[in-house]
């Protein structure tokens, strides 16, 4: 079957994509966009999470055709070319990433979070990040980037 | 060059990013923006996907495998048994007992069978769903004990069920104490639940070899194996690291690295492997379950008289580290305390278990858990506080360990326990003034409770860990450094073969470059094999002796420097020295810029470096300097539990640890709270269940990992109490707050329900007392 979406402002359409890939995999091995992670492919990390038509989800539960005709945000488009987004900046002056693989699902979450809660508490950022897994940082470096993120998301408006 | 100018200079301050500093990660940047290549990510034109049939059984005898239907399907260029292996078909890290695909006899649950490449990875999983195996399935051997003991139980491989037998013998084997206690404990099964998959692209090269990128912790140990395997010389079978989704000792042993070689080979096309979650339960080692039985004996004023312990480790079907986790177990069994008495007997078995090797804490962790449950009823025996019956035993620089090893440097047991003890405790209870925040209870927003049953306990516990490799191992990291001037500065470049599997050690190997060689620019080299070994990711070892080869190698090109300058200046090169981009003489005056004196020479040093040697055990004593250094970390534990429902929550997990010397301050804090985490998994939550032989649980649905609602708060103390044998001063940092982080979430959970918990991970029936 053929796919067209908007994947980071982009036109992209694929063909041949069989009924049972993932947008994930359509993402990563059809698109050349490999920044979305695939760390358990069943819902239970949040490492592929995207934006599809705003709303953050788990790429690796949705089938590639759902995403037919519609609007994908994935971690490398969360910035302009050569820059980066105060999540990104902040999730790395914060020390919030090691080996990384868990980041960008992260960044789309708290993107996401910070969006809809500028300013939120630390148990409303545990609550919103609960879905994303990380296994190498116990997470203490991840508030701090939410943290401080927020922080300098409200000195930018 | 004439006269050399005196100029009155500012010295300038130092070369930002150095050693002690904590400058950002080099990759930091393309792991936030999703251009970081894991291994799982990588892609060429035309290549083809691989996967594995595993055996559903964990004994069993093949009787047949048949391809035909397999072979047959579109898509489907390859499909090979064990038959094919041009060389050996047996791979392991020191015995090489593991087939790389089963031929006759299965001995584990997942072990792999046949492999496939096909052009989609469905195609080749309906492949491998094709191929017909008749297996004669046996009973497995599931119980270490029997394994060990039981002279009727079959033998899984030549030579017996028992791997390793380590004893240790000090003192006096029959003393007798005023007071004792006795403790039998478990510890579950731990998978090490790195997030990027087992993955990696093999690419057959024009010389008949082929080139492997893959996410491993030692590229040249997988190397020498795969050569075994491929029947090639190392000129043939070149490793590149990909990028690495974490480790934690799960990439120790081979897992996709001799299938996706066999088949790129085979095929002539470049052939992609990356696991499924599931598969990855299967794909790699796991911690060692273990049962372990404690005699503490002591007087009535707490000062340990003899400690006795039996500690059975179960390997699973193959040796892969076995014998090293044996070992530390046994040497580090009684903890970090001075026992004149001691007698342990440590095993490591097979079975047909899942096989078990390297996690985090390696044999330490393990054993911690029985001592401290130990010290912790010793104390409430004595109704002494558990804090104080630690600190009339600990520990301390000069004093003997079981092994008759000296400690000759710093161990501050008693210290680390008196900060965290001295930390602040956190407020009586969670609940917030308006009432209850169900996100800050046991049970969160389940809405098990709202505060009822609730009970605060608080706990302590510290460990002790080895840090590089042991008993005589020739352990050393290679470091290629060199200098030369690019763009009109000075920049260095560092080649090693170390693994980066983001404990951050590429930061390291920068900050040691720039302190060193007093450039700014350092330029780290994508780790492969056409340097040296840099020898394992793993035994907290990396920073100590890739980044003591790091040092040794600039310190060789640091001296060419100097001689050079000494010449076109005519001073003596031992009145020179490099700072911050220039060259300083005696009376501090900046004679020459180093893009001077380098002109456009390259400047290039490679050394092997290597810690002060270790030494065999005795096997019937166990007496030995088996160990190069030390580590300690003490943690503080509070919770939250409750009693009728046997929910804990942490409420904060507070760490003191001594490193030697803080190579990356931001870093090393980071390394403690990502191992506290996974002690805390431990301890409340993780365990691969497996019964008669089968995983229950291969998934992230039902084998749980904390989660930022799990992981509570920190406070971390970090102590700099140089090692005067390490470069810097350092200790090894990454294992020991995994290793005290369970048994003190254990002491607290005691502490607040009365419960006696002998196993980990802590379950809610344990504490409740229903079954
Ligand atoms: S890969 Fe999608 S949730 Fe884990
Ligand atoms: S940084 Fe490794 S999983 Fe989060």
């Amino acid at each position: 079957m053929r796919v067209r979406c908007t994947v980071n402002g982009e036109r992209q359409e694929i063909d041949d994509v069989w009924e049972g890939e993932s947008l994930l995999y359509a993402l990563r091995e059809r698109m050349g966009l490999p920044g979305s992670k695939n760390a358990c492919e069943q819902g239970e990390c949040g490492s592929c999470t995207v934006y599809l038509d705003g709303t953050p989800v788990c790429a690796c539960l949705v089938a590639a055709g759902q995403a037919h005709d519609r609007d994908v945000v994935t971690v490398e488009g969360l910035a302009d070319e050569g820059e980066l987004h105060p999540v990104q900046q902040a999730f790395l002056d914060a020390g919030a990433v090691q080996c990384g693989f868990c980041t960008p699902g992260l960044l789309v979450a708290t993107h996401d979070l910070l969006e809809r809660e500028p300013q939120p508490s630390d148990p409303e950022i545990r609550e919103a990040l609960a879905g994303n897994l990380c296994r190498c940082t116990g997470y203490e470096k991840i508030l701090d980037a939410v943290r401080q993120a927020a922080t300098a998301k409200a000195g930018q408006e | 060059m004439t006269t050399p100018t005196r100029t009155e200079q500012d010295l300038g301050t130092d070369i930002a990013g150095g050693v002690g500093e904590s400058p950002l990660r080099p990759d930091g940047t393309l792991k936030v923006k999703g251009e970081f290549a894991y291994s799982s990510d990588l892609w060429l034109t035309g290549m083809l996907w691989g996967a594995t049939l595993r055996s559903p059984h964990p004994s069993a005898r093949i009787r047949s495998i048949d391809i035909t239907e397999a072979v047959r399907t579109d898509g489907v260029y390859a499909v090979l048994t064990h038959d094919d292996i041009p060389g050996d078909n047996r791979f392991g890290l020191e015995h090489a007992d593991q087939p790389v695909l089963a031929g006759d006899v299965i001995r584990y649950q997942g072990e792999p069978v046949a492999i496939v490449a096909a052009d989609h990875p469905e195609t080749a999983r309906r492949a491998v769903a094709k191929i017909v195996v008749d297996y004669e399935v046996h009973e497995p051997l599931v119980d270490a004990e029997r394994a060990a003991f039981d002279v009727n139980a079959p033998a899984l491989h030549e030579g017996g069920n028992v791997l390793r037998y380590l004893p240790i013998r000090k003192g006096d084997p029959d003393a007798t104490a005023e007071v004792v206690v006795h403790g039998e404990y478990e510890v579950g099964m731990q998978d090490q639940a790195f997030l990027g998959p087992e993955s990696g692209l093999a690419v057959p090269a024009d010389d008949g070899g082929v080139d492997l990128y893959v996410a491993t912790q030692w590229l040249h140990v997988d190397q020498k194996q795969l050569c075994r395997v491929l029947g090639m010389p190392a000129g043939k079978v070149r490793l590149s690291l990909a990028g690495v989704g974490g480790a934690f000792g799960a990439r120790e042993d081979l897992s996709m690295q001799a299938h996706a070689c066999l088949l790129a080979l085979h095929t002539g096309r470049p052939v992609k492997m990356v696991y499924s979650r599931e598969e990855s339960f299967f794909g790699h080692v796991h911690r060692h379950p273990a049962t372990m039985r404690y005699e503490h004996g002591a007087t009535r004023d707490g000062r340990l008289v003899y400690v006795k312990a039996q500690i059975i480790l179960d390997g699973g079907a193959y040796a892969s580290s076995t014998p090293a986790v044996v070992a530390n177990a046994a040497t580090l069994g009684v903890g970090p305390y001075k026992v004149k008495n001691v007698v342990v007997d440590c095993y490591g078995v097979y079975t047909n278990n899942p096989p078990c090797g390297a996690m985090r804490g390696f044999g330490a962790v393990q054993a911690a858990f029985g001592y401290e449950s130990q010290m912790d009823k010793l104390a409430a025996e004595l109704g002494m506080d558990p804090v104080e019956v630690r600190n009339r035993n600990a520990l301390h620089e000069g004093a003997t360990m079981p092994t008759g090893q000296v400690v000759d440097s710093a161990a501050p047991v008693a210290e680390l326990l008196r900060r965290v003890k001295a930390m602040p405790l956190p407020p009586e209870t969670s609940t917030s003034d308006d009432g209850y925040d169900l996100r800050l209870l046991p049970g969160g927003v389940s809405n098990t409770t709202h505060g009822e049953g609730v009970r605060r306990g608080v706990g302590y516990a510290i460990g002790i860990k080895n840090v590089c490799f042991s008993e005589g191992f020739d352990d050393y990291s290679t470091a290629r450094v060199t200098l030369k001037v690019t763009g009109g500065d000075a920049v260095a470049t560092v080649h090693t073969a170390a693994a980066e599997v983001g404990q951050g050690l590429v930061t390291v190997q920068q900050q040691i470059a720039r302190t060193e060689l007093g450039v700014e620019q350092v330029v780290i080299q994508p780790a492969d094999t056409g340097v040296g070994s840099g020898g394992s990711t793993s035994a907290s070892r990396q920073t100590y002796v890739t980044g003591g080869a790091v040092k040794a190698a600039c310190e060789q090109v640091r001296a060419r420097v100097l001689r050079q300058a000494a010449k076109t200046l005519d001073l003596p090169a031992s009145q020179l020295r490099l700072h911050a981009g220039k060259l300083v003489s005696a009376d501090e005056a900046v004679v020459a810029a180093v893009v001077d004196v380098l002109g456009d020479e390259t400047i290039t040093e490679t050394v092997t470096w290597r810690h002060r040697p270790t030494y065999e055990l005795d096997e019937k004593t166990g007496q030995g300097n088996a160990h190069v250094q030390y580590a300690f970390a003490a943690h503080r534990a509070v919770v939250d539990v409750d009693v009728e429902l046997g929910l804990v929550r942490v409420v904060q997990l507070d760490c003191a640890q001594d490193v030697g010397k803080a190579m990356n301050p931001d870093a090393v804090v980071g390394q403690i709270h990502g191992g506290s985490a996974q002690g805390l998994g431990l301890a409340v939550m993780e365990e691969i269940q497996v019964s008669g032989g089968v995983v229950r649980n291969p998934s992230f649905t039902d084998y749980l990992i904390p989660t930022i609602l799990d992981m509570p708060p920190m406070r971390v103390d970090v102590l700099e109490l140089a090692d005067p044998h390490a470069p810097y001063g350092l200790r090894g940092v990454g294992e020991p707050p995994t290793i005290s982080s369970t048994p003190a979430i254990v002491a607290a959970i005691r502490h607040a329900t009365g419960a006696d918990l002998t196993r980990v991970p802590v379950q809610p029936h344990h504490i409740t007392g229903t079954h």
